[in-house]
């Protein structure tokens, strides 16, 4: 390992150092403003490593004993670990005063667990792929029962640790099985295998291998069947962690499979397609039709967030060109969409009392116009109508199923689309169309905040009405895969 | 000399125990050492294939798991610890507020 | 082949011999006389204090759980070890990167209080 390669791993080393100064300076300042200014360092971190990444572009570079490789497909997925942190973590400042969560650690830990992000949209060996899952997820477990005096925090953290324990076991014996039938832990040295050995000569573990994998992804992006977890933690979560993981671990799992299915087991593209064709249908209807009965906003954006992995995986199945690039884009733009939803809810939250039923947005349009102007745009764009970044991403997704000749999968996604219309635009009606029962409280926004929600709009907007050179991005990232 | 393939079945009936255990028992330390099992049984399985295929991958692959799993261990405590300090019990029945 | 186990076999034999020898000659020669100490599963001399369902301190938690994490990192020094002289000074550094690493940890745990006991 020389000093080129050592630069490969500057982003993590930026990232990885500043977690390790936080944690440090959140030991030894302990008041309340010092965790404000350890958010504010937080942020500096993600600039340092947004810059860094301009360095690799147009290059793929293997580090770690090629472990891990730096290519235009990883830069993509960690700037939009970075978009995910910077909104996050701009959201956070103020909501982790409201509920009290006065410790650096907070920040540490959202850094660490995007380091684990980054290392898995960019491992290429199976062990590394393994760690980074278990370094990603690990710190979101203690994230999620962050508000220790909140019975519905420490459950969730029970339960998302339990159940993500025991899925990442299965994932783990997948791993084991791919490794005994293919002797090998690269992707390259696995894909050269099974390239070089003819199909029937293989070992019928592979098979058993790739479907515990698949196990452990489906748990991970939230998919049907392994989805239960997921509304229970998402909205006992504190709302700026739920945001966080809901974007984050579903792209960073996005990333890994993508990469793995589509550069290792591309041989076997027709024989997992059927599988994850059923899988996408009903995580898509599952997610959207439980979403229809939810009073409480938190949790409807929980189905919702199945309901859309439920989208990520049919742009999966479709599996072209167009397919692919779409899960990057989709995913950047869930990312703006979905966080600033959720910055709304935190502005809106006050301790012990946390505002998110439904009840709590009638007539928010008359006091708040442009909170809610803000959070009917995040609305309309997780719904997929124009002009938002939600309305291009379904565009490309359903387009792409098209292409691969795959009309049902588009018709289903669509009709689910049109489902999903129902209970987004409820919120909005209830903030313009319904008197509040009684009065509104008096919200109070912070600059961070307010920076937060508008550069997600501006995001959402963005992407919306100038697609064209994210989707070019994605392309390019796609070809440089391997 | 043992078969290598019985090693991988023993691992194999291990994790199966460790699966029935974390979806049958109640009780949340219980369940984690299940869960534990089936790392172990992983971890097993890789030190078989490891001396089967000849390969040094398996072996590191096992160090690495075992750290994980330490890591998760300390995790799981604190938050079953967390749980004990709020209700004086960590029998997962009794945590069912969020539902619906 | 068989031949060679031969002097195990007397082996066993003999050992299995004298200890059913002393079982049985005591049993045989030896005089009874319980008192309650004589009777107590174990005996040692010194009397057990409380029984067996003491509660512990919910720090000891605390340490088993810093125990787990730092003695699991010696795993990577052994490999470390072995081919130290292989790696040369590319090794050294890198160890000392990761040594440095549980060093932030382990004065962060300090820092915060866990090592105290009380």
């Amino acid at each position: 390992m020389n000093l080129n390669q050592i630069m490969t791993l500057l982003p993590l080393i930026i990232l990885a150092s500043f977690a390790m100064g936080i944690l440090l300076i959140g030991a030894f300042a302990k008041n309340a403003k010092g965790t404000s200014t350890i958010g504010y360092i937080a942020l500096a971190s993600m600039v340092f490593v947004f810059l860094s990444l301009f360095l690799f572009v147009g290059k793929g570079k293997m580090a770690f004993g090629s472990m891990m490789r730096m290519d235009v497909y990883s830069i993509f997925f960690n700037l939009v670990f970075v978009v995910i942190g910077v909104l996050t973590i701009l959201a956070s400042i103020s909501y982790v005063k409201i509920t009290g969560i006065h410790s650096g650690e907070y920040y540490a830990l959202i850094l660490f667990s995007m380091i684990g992000m980054m290392l898995m949209a960019s491992s290429t060996n199976l062990v590394m792929l393994f760690i980074s899952l278990e370094m990603m997820s690990i710190p979101i477990y203690i994230m999620a029962g962050f508000l220790r005096n909140d019975d519905r925090s420490i459950e969730a953290s029970m339960k998302y640790f339990l159940l993500g324990a025991f899925a990442s076991g299965f994932f783990l014996y997948g791993l084991t099985l791919i490794y005994i039938s293919t002797g090998a832990t690269s992707y390259q040295a696995i894909a050269n295998f099974i390239a070089g050995t003819q199909r029937w000569n293989l070992s019928k573990l592979i098979w058993v291998g790739i479907a515990f994998i698949t196990i452990g992804f489906g748990f991970k992006v939230a998919a049907f069947p392994f989805h239960a977890w997921t509304p229970d933690v998402y909205e006992g979560a504190p709302t700026s962690v739920t945001a966080y993981m809901a974007t984050g671990v579903k792209a960073a799992a996005f990333a890994a499979l993508v990469r793995i299915f589509f550069s290792v087991f591309s041989p076997f593209q027709h024989d997992w397609t059927s599988i994850m064709w059923l899988i996408a249908v009903l995580t898509m209807t599952v997610g959207n039709f439980t979403a229809l009965v939810q009073k409480n906003v938190k949790r409807m954006l929980a189905y919702s967030s199945i309901a859309h992995a439920g989208y990520l995986l049919v742009a999966f199945v479709a599996g072209n060109a167009m397919g692919r690039s779409s899960i990057l884009f989709y995913l950047l733009a869930y990312a703006f969409m979905n966080i600033g939803a959720f910055t709304i809810l935190m502005v809106m939250a006050k301790k012990n009392d946390y505002h998110e039923d439904l009840d709590s947005f009638a007539g928010l349009g008359f006091k708040y116009p442009l909170t809610a102007l803000a959070m009917s745009v995040f609305m309309f764009s997780m719904a997929g109508i124009p002009p938002t970044a939600g309305f291009i991403g379904k565009f490309y997704i359903f387009s792409a199923a098209v292409k691969s000749h795959d009309y049902w999968l588009a018709v289903i996604g669509v009709l689910n689309s049109a489902v999903s219309v129902y209970y987004y635009l409820r919120v909005v009606v209830y903030m313009y169309f319904k008197e509040p029962e009684e009065e509104i409280p008096t919200y109070r926004f912070s600059a961070p905040t307010v920076f937060s929600i508008v550069l997600a709009v501006w995001g959402v907007l963005q992407l919306g009405i100038l697609p064209g050179d994210i989707l070019n991005i994605a392309r390019h990232s796609i070809m440089a895969l391997m | 000399m043992i078969p290598v393939q019985l090693y991988f079945v023993v691992s194999a009936i291990l994790f199966v125990i460790g699966v029935i255990g974390a979806l049958t028992r109640r009780n949340a330390i219980v369940v984690f050492m299940s869960i534990e099992m089936m790392l172990n049984a992983v971890n097993l399985t890789l030190i078989a294939a490891s001396s089967y295929l000849h390969s040094i991958d398996g072996v590191m692959f096992v160090f690495f798991v075992m750290t994980v799993a330490a890591a998760e261990a300390a995790v799981g405590l604190a938050i079953f610890l967390m749980m004990y300090r709020k209700k004086d019990t960590i029998k997962l029945d009794e945590f069912n507020l969020l539902k619906g | 082949m068989l031949r060679a186990y031969l002097p195990i076999l007397i082996l066993f034999l003999v050992a299995f011999g004298f200890a059913a020898f002393a079982v049985v000659a005591s049993y045989l020669l030896g005089q009874r006389k319980p008192t309650r100490v004589k009777i107590a599963p174990y005996e040692c001399g010194i009397s057990t204090p409380g029984y067996g369902k003491t509660r512990i301190p919910l720090r000891y938690y605390t340490v088993a759980m810093l125990f787990l994490l730092f003695d699991l990192e010696v795993v990577f020094l052994y490999p470390w070890a072995v081919t130290y002289k292989k790696l040369g000074l590319f090794g050294l550094v890198e160890m000392m990167v990761f040594i440095g690493i549980l060093l932030v940890g382990y004065v962060y745990v300090w820092k915060k209080g866990a090592l105290e006991w009380d």
